[in-house]
């Protein structure tokens, strides 16, 4: 007792430190201006210089990632929490307007000041939402010391490659990333959006610049399957004549390099420009933001020429002002972009627009579908993704089966009250309801009120703010696979053969490593069983985030060890291999996720099978043995069974562990190619947060995974029983 | 050679040996490549990443350890060391976890081993429900009940939602851990004149102790290791876990790979170490009844 009691009081000074920096912190968020952005590097720190010589509240910042941005402002802002002034794209404005997550800016806008393409973009139905800070937008970079003279256009650009030295490519751009295709999209008549809403990216015009790229990448001018880091890294080691890019990419360069930045040049065939798509980065208000005059101050003072002047000083920031002209010749050939350039939608559909245009991008490029085939499939995505939700339903039929269920407990809790025993067995039952009450409490509130709540969600639909209640509309839809064909790619039903193949190959991994080091561990004779020991549980230890990046990083295209592994042995056999690309093929990427997934399951297994050799009687193996079983009869036909009972429980547990697997599979493939890795809940978890936030249908995901792995839990336990009672005869 | 062993020619035996000890080892290297390869990264210096096979730093160079360690943030004109802030967050969040967790759990997986009780199975059944269910669901409405409780955004708001996972979870390692241990301890106890609670504190809490131990752990290292819904509810740099700011080196149009190697090389440190020291009680708390789902 003495212990325990020492231990509290040791702790309680801990569980203090707990409580008090969070009243604190409640107590004096009201007095701050919050401000949300992802900026990085050089644009992050002329922030943090900014706001030193801001005069009026105290700021208070976060960066956030960017892919994580708009996810994290919908889970807060509706809520009154979040930001007051956050800076994103002024294509989410849209979507933000509709979710009421920002609202007019009114004062905050200096009338005259901005590029007429900034404020149109940031103006919807009259109202003025942002206010701009500066234009993005991809402009050619060129190489001064590979190329003398820029030809006109991207034939000729192409054409340059038999005359740049070997390993040199003509032009590194991101040739699978629709934001980076819409230029040639656009130099040939298309658009990422068609002018209803509908999705742009198919028809003639589509595949014409399709077939476009097709011949850059069968020349070798353009690298293929380039993403960010990779036209940083070719252009910055001279590696590229050419590279269109962004403002972000002359950050990321030498003084020593020597290159300029022009507008992008015109497509010879259909005599155009190439138009890359423009972004206008603006500061947006809450709607709790915009009701505060010091907030609008700070915004105003945020797009101030001022402010501008040392962006563009300092991060090369193209300022969307009119007033505040540069002479660094790389924004001025930013800004002249930006006028021919076409300023992104802001509708809602947008948005939408980007995943299966990338998708299909990459699947086309890589040969694996004909040009119309996939920009059709894409289409289809795209519809589905914006297809009206439901028609709402009447409840009434849920309500009376729900008010059946109630009566129904009710008389059968009341019939039992009414048999003999009931009274002697509550009264009995007390002292055992004082061990656990606190605990019933807690689990209420905190685990089964919440699944509760999230269930029922499936039951709804519509856009967050306008939600309503659709019966089994969402399991239909799954079910059925939204009427398209029922093993269709990113069906429920894929997914799920997916996901079950995914979780019988990892516990079989699993399994056989656990048992074959388990054993060997257990050996009654080993030197350095310890350090054995230690060194092969590691992966356990390590947080499986960690573990997951690292693998992604180990299979990476251009450092990753397993693509220095197959060039070392390609060397060796003096035959030259071409990097994998890991994730561009569904056998590869999902061999990375087992791969990953064994290491980190393993050691539990192992451990697993330790513990359960050592609850095996010595006497009964020697017994077999001077029988004369066989090293293989005794672990078939002793150790095997005996051990049997203890491991079925902890693969059980494997199993569900890996069928509900979030993190390997988000962070080592994240579903490519195409979606076809993911599993059901990396699935659900793309409707709840990068799918037009469709709340109820990822909860009908999660309801659906929940029925499966009930049944799963079911089976095994049966199986499980059957093997004790096997055991005890 | 133990005496137990067969009889076998000496030279077989000795093949043997080493067939074994070469599985080990290969199994070793297996385990240990990533975390090499990992530190390799971390401590690399050149500019453009290269592919390597032997896990050894190129142009050895601390500057990113001394960039992620040595981070700090601008808190109302006051220079402030967020690193420092977000390692301590880490570890009082997982420790709280784990306390929570295994406090809450123990009273009630020994009344689950030990007594018949009106509402056991369907409390059972309810709790093994929930371990079924995914969390992207529930992430939502726990969501709306921290705002509600105004424990949005705070370090104990992140403890109550991990020990909403902890706490199902300690239940049924604990209960089995008890179930395990013989009833005859405590009676013996109890006739000498101990109460309930006396037997309990005094016989069976010191014999469980391991698996309480290995329970804690496992508590520890579900919230140190959480990001999802660390990233999601906390919106102030200063509450954030390192989970979280790993994240940052990594997104998808920008990634720092030898930065996130070093934070990772740093972040993983803690609960190596707490394994290293709790490994040995790992066999015996998962042997004492163990994982009984």
């Amino acid at each position: 007792m003495s212990n325990l009691a020492r231990w509290v009081l040791r702790l309680a000074p801990l569980l203090w430190a707990l409580w008090l920096p969070s009243r604190a912190h409640a107590g004096a968020a009201s007095e701050r201006i919050r401000l949300w952005h992802a900026w990085r590097g050089e644009e992050e720190a002329v922030l943090t210089e900014l706001l030193t010589s801001w005069d009026g509240t105290p700021v208070e910042v976060l960066a956030v990632p960017y892919d994580a941005l708009s996810s994290k402002l919908g889970s807060a802002i509706p809520f009154g929490e979040g930001p007051d002034v956050f800076v994103d794209s002024h294509e989410r404005l849209g979507e933000y307007q509709r979710r009421e997550l920002v609202a007019p800016v009114g004062d905050a806008f200096e009338p005259g000041v901005f590029v007429a393409e900034a404020e149109a973009a940031v103006t919807i139905d009259g109202q003025t939402l942002a206010v701009p800070l500066s234009l993005k937008s991809l402009a050619l970079y060129v190489n001064d010391d590979l190329v003398q003279r820029v030809p006109a256009d991207l034939e000729g650009i192409a054409a340059l490659q038999g005359a740049l030295p070997a390993g040199v490519v003509a032009l590194a751009y991101e040739a699978n990333n629709a934001y980076a295709h819409a230029a040639l999209l656009h130099a040939c008549g298309g658009r990422m959006l068609a002018p209803d809403d509908g999705f742009g990216l198919v028809g003639p015009e589509a595949e014409a610049s399709l077939e476009v790229v097709l011949s850059l990448l069968a020349s070798g001018a353009v690298p293929s399957e380039a993403d960010g880091a990779l036209v940083t890294n070719l252009f910055r080691s001279g590696k590229a004549a050419f590279a269109m890019s962004g403002p972000w990419l002359a950050a990321d360069l030498p003084t020593s390099l020597r290159y300029h930045v022009e507008t992008l040049p015109v497509l010879a065939r259909t005599g155009t420009r190439l138009q890359p798509l423009l972004t206008v980065e603006s500061a947006m208000l809450s709607p709790n933001g915009a009701d505060k005059p010091e907030v609008r101050r700070f915004a105003r003072w945020l797009a101030s020429a001022t402010a501008a002047r040392r962006r563009a000083e300092r991060a090369r920031g193209v300022t969307a002002r009119n007033d505040v002209p540069s002479d660094d010749p790389i924004v001025r050939a930013f800004l002249e972009q930006a006028g021919l350039a076409v300023p992104m939608s802001t509708s809602t559909a947008m948005r939408a627009t980007w995943e299966p245009a990338n998708k299909a991008l990459r699947k086309i490029l890589r040969g694996d579908a004909p040009v119309a085939e996939a920009l059709a499939e894409a289409e289809h995505r795209f519809a589905l993704v914006m297809r009206a939700p439901p028609a709402p339903r009447s409840p009434t039929l849920l309500l009376l089966a729900l008010g059946g269920f109630a009566l129904m407990g009710a008389v059968l809790l009341g019939q039992r009250a009414r048999t003999a025993g009931f009274r002697d067995q509550v009264r009995r039952s007390i002292p055992a309801w004082l061990w656990l009450v606190h605990a019933v409490v807690a689990v209420g509130a905190l685990v089964v009120l919440p699944l509760v709540v999230g269930a029922a969600t499936s039951l709804f639909a519509g856009p967050p703010g306008d939600v309503h209640y659709v019966g089994s509309a969402n399991f239909v839809d799954i079910l059925t696979a939204r009427g398209g064909p029922l093993f269709a790619s990113g069906s429920f039903w894929l997914t799920l053969v997916i996901t079950v193949v995914w979780t019988v190959v990892n516990v079989a991994l699993h399994v056989g490593l656990g048992l074959v080091f388990g054993l060997l561990l257990a050996r009654p004779v080993l030197r350095m069983r310890a350090m054995y020991r230690v060194l092969l549980i590691i992966p356990w230890a390590v947080p499986n985030y960690v573990t997951a990046l690292a693998w992604k990083g180990m299979f990476h295209r251009q450092f990753g060890a397993v693509t220095g592994a197959t060039m070392a042995l390609g060397d060796w056999l003096g035959i030259a291999i071409e990097p994998i690309s890991w994730f561009s093929r569904f056998s590869t990427a999902f061999t990375a996720n087992v791969a990953t997934n064994a290491w980190l399951g393993f050691p539990f297994m192992m451990v697993v099978t330790v513990a359960a050799l050592g609850s095996v009687p010595k006497d009964v193996l020697e017994a077999a043995e001077v029988d004369g079983a066989s090293r293989r009869q005794r672990f078939l036909y002793v150790t095997l069974p005996m051990i049997g009972p203890s491991l079925i429980p902890a693969i059980m547990l494997g199993a569900i562990w890996t069928f509900n697997m979030f993190n390997v599979v988000f962070l080592v493939s994240g579903g490519d190619p195409d979606g076809t890795t993911d599993i059901l809940v990396s699935e659900a978890y793309r409707w709840a947060f990068t799918r037009d936030a469709q709340y109820g249908y990822a909860a009908a995901y999660a309801v659906l995974i929940f029925v499966l792995l009930s049944g799963i839990t079911r089976g095994l336990d049966r199986i499980g029983a059957r093997a004790k009672a096997k055991a005890a005869v | 050679m133990s005496p137990q062993e067969t009889p076998s020619p000496r030279r077989k035996g000795w093949l043997g040996a080493f067939a074994i000890h070469a599985v080990l080892l290969l199994g070793v290297a297996f385990a240990l490549y990533p975390v090499l390869w990992v530190a390799s990264l971390a401590f690399s210096g050149s500019a453009t990443p290269e592919p390597r096979v032997i896990p050894w730093p190129s142009e050895p160079t601390l500057r990113h350890l001394q960039e992620v360690v040595g981070a700090t943030a601008d808190d109302g004109g006051e220079t402030v060391w967020i690193f420092g802030r977000q390692l301590l967050n880490s570890l009082v969040v997982a420790t709280a976890t784990a306390l929570v967790g295994v406090l809450i759990a123990i009273p009630t997986a020994y009344a689950l081993a030990r007594f018949n009780f009106l509402g056991k199975r369907t409390g059972m059944g309810v709790l093994l429900a929930t371990q079924m269910f995914p969390a992207v669901a529930s992430a939502i409405p726990l969501y709306l009940i921290l705002e509600a409780s105004g424990l949005l955004n705070t370090r104990t708001g992140l403890v109550l939602c991990y020990a909403s996972t902890a706490v199902p979870f300690a239940i049924f390692q604990l209960r089995a851990a008890f179930e395990a241990i013989p009833v005859d301890l405590e009676e013996a106890a109890m006739v000498d004149g101990a109460t309930r609670l006396g037997a309990f504190v005094r016989v069976v809490l010191p014999i469980a102790r391991p698996a309480i131990a290995v329970t804690s752990l496992f508590a520890f290292m579900s919230a140190y290791n959480e990001f999802i819904l660390a990233a999601t509810l906390l919106d102030d740099s200063k509450m954030f876990t390192l989970p979280v700011m790993l994240q940052r080196f990594v997104g998808e149009y920008d990634a720092r790979w030898e930065a996130f190697a070093a934070g990772a090389l740093v972040v993983s440190l803690p609960v190596m170490g707490l394994f290293y020291v709790a490994q040995r009680h790992l066999v015996e708390g998962l042997a004492s009844g163990g994982v009984k789902g």
